[in-house]
């Protein structure tokens, strides 16, 4: 193998394949090998090699103290589970998380709905909804601390605010986006208006919904737990600063990738959720015949 | 049964007012099989959303029974183009089909027509399957299906079958055809297909193009029942399709000739 078609083929797997590398014919072989190498089996490999690499580094001094070597993480993530307080805190953070998707959505989704559902109200609350959408949750806080403390109250309204604008929004673009051709069909076949909209828009609108939660879900965990960074309520967020001061670096990102672990198990949670109740969806679509 | 008087139709208004459909005056008697053909974008659709009341016309009227239709009318079923956008995909084929008459029957009346409908396009066995699950043709037929189990007065069709393939487009006919002498339902099928209209129809309106009005209507008198090979074998089938082509050619080039003149 020459210098050329190693440089190649490094080139190759940083880049990905939309590189055009002239090359060799006998490079063919190799770079076919590795493609036939499961994708799954290259991914974990890769996540591997990253950690095994962050290892050495840690171990051998180059990188900062403040960064542990992954073993010792994953030794105090397995004292973090062992532990019934880090529980209790995980259980703030997840009950504030849910209190406050529990309300934007059950305020987001009938309010979409209703703005959604007429030309002129959605034509005239268009400028104040495009105002106050692009606030950051956060920039909220002191107004939420003041107000309701610096309780799971005021994580919950933080929560809410930032989740509802999403859910509003997906479910305003779910309203408006209802195939004129289905609404046709069944206004001339005479359904009720609230026929129709059970029937047509609800259905429509629902794809536009999850999505809307899904994004909701992951922007409500990082408010949650920047807000009990910030603020000191009680969470994941709070745990977190405290093994800071503590100096206990491999404790501190252990709950890092707990936070990070619950986010991935609610969003993989609400895909399995998604497929079921929307099958029908051509995103879901199980054989469909084209 | 259906009486349109001085229909037309302006898009917008003001300076960007367009006309659209100019002046339609014709009439659909009971059990008739009419077919309205015109070039594409001559306002068929148009024509039809304001026959099944889903628009207003801008002037004229259309009528019903000796009734103006205002609203939409319980009595007419529509079939559309777009199949796979008239359907609904969460719902599965017997559901589409009960949707528009789950409110006026019983539960058992309301199956019952269900699947005497299905029957009728030769679909018993899909009840439970989802529309995508099923081909083009397939699907246009549930939509006829559809139709059927609301035992409508009159079925409107808009171009029903412009997005299926030659063989299916056929079967599709011979179905309407069949369907239509087993049951005697009155139909109105839009086109822009000249062979398709003669084929189908009694009589067939041949519109010209935007703003439009009727340039002839045209009796059809071919020998019932059609048959696609025989049918259009006739001497007969030759002439009335070469009329209504002429017609429609003539319209079309005289406008583009006055289009390129100034
Ligand atoms: N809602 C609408 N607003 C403005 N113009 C329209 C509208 N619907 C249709 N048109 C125009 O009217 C003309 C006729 O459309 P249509 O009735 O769909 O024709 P056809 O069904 O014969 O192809 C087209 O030029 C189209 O662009
Ligand atoms: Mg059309």
């Amino acid at each position: 193998m020459g210098g050329l078609t190693v440089r190649a083929m490094l080139l190759r797997m940083i880049n990905g394949a939309s590189l055009q590398v002239r090359e060799p014919a006998t490079s063919v072989a190799p770079v076919n090998a590795i493609r036939r190498v499961p994708t799954w089996a290259l991914q974990w490999s890769a996540a591997a090699g990253t950690l095994a690499i962050v290892e050495v580094l840690s171990r051998s001094g180059v990188l900062t103290e403040h960064i542990p070597p992954p073993t010792a993480v994953i030794g105090a993530l397995a004292d973090a589970v062992s532990n019934l307080a880090v529980w209790s805190r995980i259980a703030d953070t997840m009950m504030s998380w849910a209190g406050g998707l529990l309300i934007a959505i059950t305020v987001g989704v009938p309010t979409g709905m209703l703005i959604g559902s007429s030309q002129r109200v959605y034509g005239s609350l268009r400028l104040v909804i495009e105002f106050l959408r692009p606030i950051p949750p956060i920039a909220v806080l002191p107004l939420a601390v003041l107000l309701y403390g610096s309780g799971i109250q005021m994580k919950i309204y933080l929560v809410a605010f930032s989740a509802f604008w999403i859910v509003l929004f997906q479910t305003l673009y779910g309203v408006r986006d209802v195939d004129p051709v289905a609404r046709d069909t069944v206004r001339a076949y005479g359904l009720k208006r609230s026929d129709q909209f059970r029937r047509v828009v609800l259905p429509s609108a629902a794809f536009y919904i999850a999505t809307g939660l899904r994004l909701a879900a992951a922007v409500g965990l990082i408010v949650t737990i920047a807000t009990e960074l910030i603020v000191g309520s009680s969470g994941i967020g709070y745990a977190i600063n405290q093994e800071r001061f503590a100096g206990n670096a491999a404790a501190m990102y252990a709950l890092v990738v707990i936070a990070g672990l619950i986010g991935v198990a609610v969003g993989a949670g609400l895909r399995v959720l998604e497929r079921r109740v929307l099958h029908w969806h051509s995103a879901h679509r199980k054989g469909e015949n084209s | 049964m259906l009486e349109v008087q001085h229909l037309s139709k302006t898009y917008g208004s003001g300076e960007a007012a367009v006309r659209v459909v100019d002046d339609l005056t014709f009439t659909v008697k009971e059990g008739e099989f009419v077919c309205i053909v015109g070039p594409s974008g001559c306002g068929k659709t148009t024509l039809l959303k304001m026959i099944s009341g889903l628009m207003p016309a801008t002037s004229g009227e259309a009528s019903f029974d000796g009734e103006l239709i205002a609203g939409v009318p319980e009595t007419l079923a529509l079939v559309f183009q777009e199949y796979t956008r008239s359907l609904l995909p969460w719902l599965t084929v017997s559901e589409n089909i009960a949707l528009p008459i789950k409110k006026k029957h019983k539960r058992e009346d309301c199956e019952r027509l269900t699947r005497e409908a299905l029957h009728a396009v030769g679909l018993d066995s899909f009840s439970d399957h989802y529309p995508w699950q099923l081909s083009g043709g397939m699907q246009q037929r549930v939509a006829i299906a559809r139709a059927l189990a609301y035992h409508p007065k009159v079925l409107l069709m808009d171009e029903p079958f412009a997005s299926v393939d030659a063989q299916t487009r056929s079967d599709l006919e011979d179905l309407m055809l069949g369907l239509r002498a087993q049951f005697g339902i009155t139909v109105v099928l839009v086109t822009h297909d000249i062979d398709e209209s003669v084929y189908l129809a009694d009589r067939v309106v041949v519109l010209g193009p935007s703003p439009t009005r009727v340039v002839e209507i045209v009796d059809i008198n071919l020998p019932q029942p059609r048959d696609q090979i025989t049918t259009k074998e006739l001497h007969e089938f030759a002439n009335l399709r070469g009329h209504v082509m002429r017609l429609i050619k003539q319209r079309v080039d005289s406008r583009n000739g006055a289009a390129t003149l100034s």
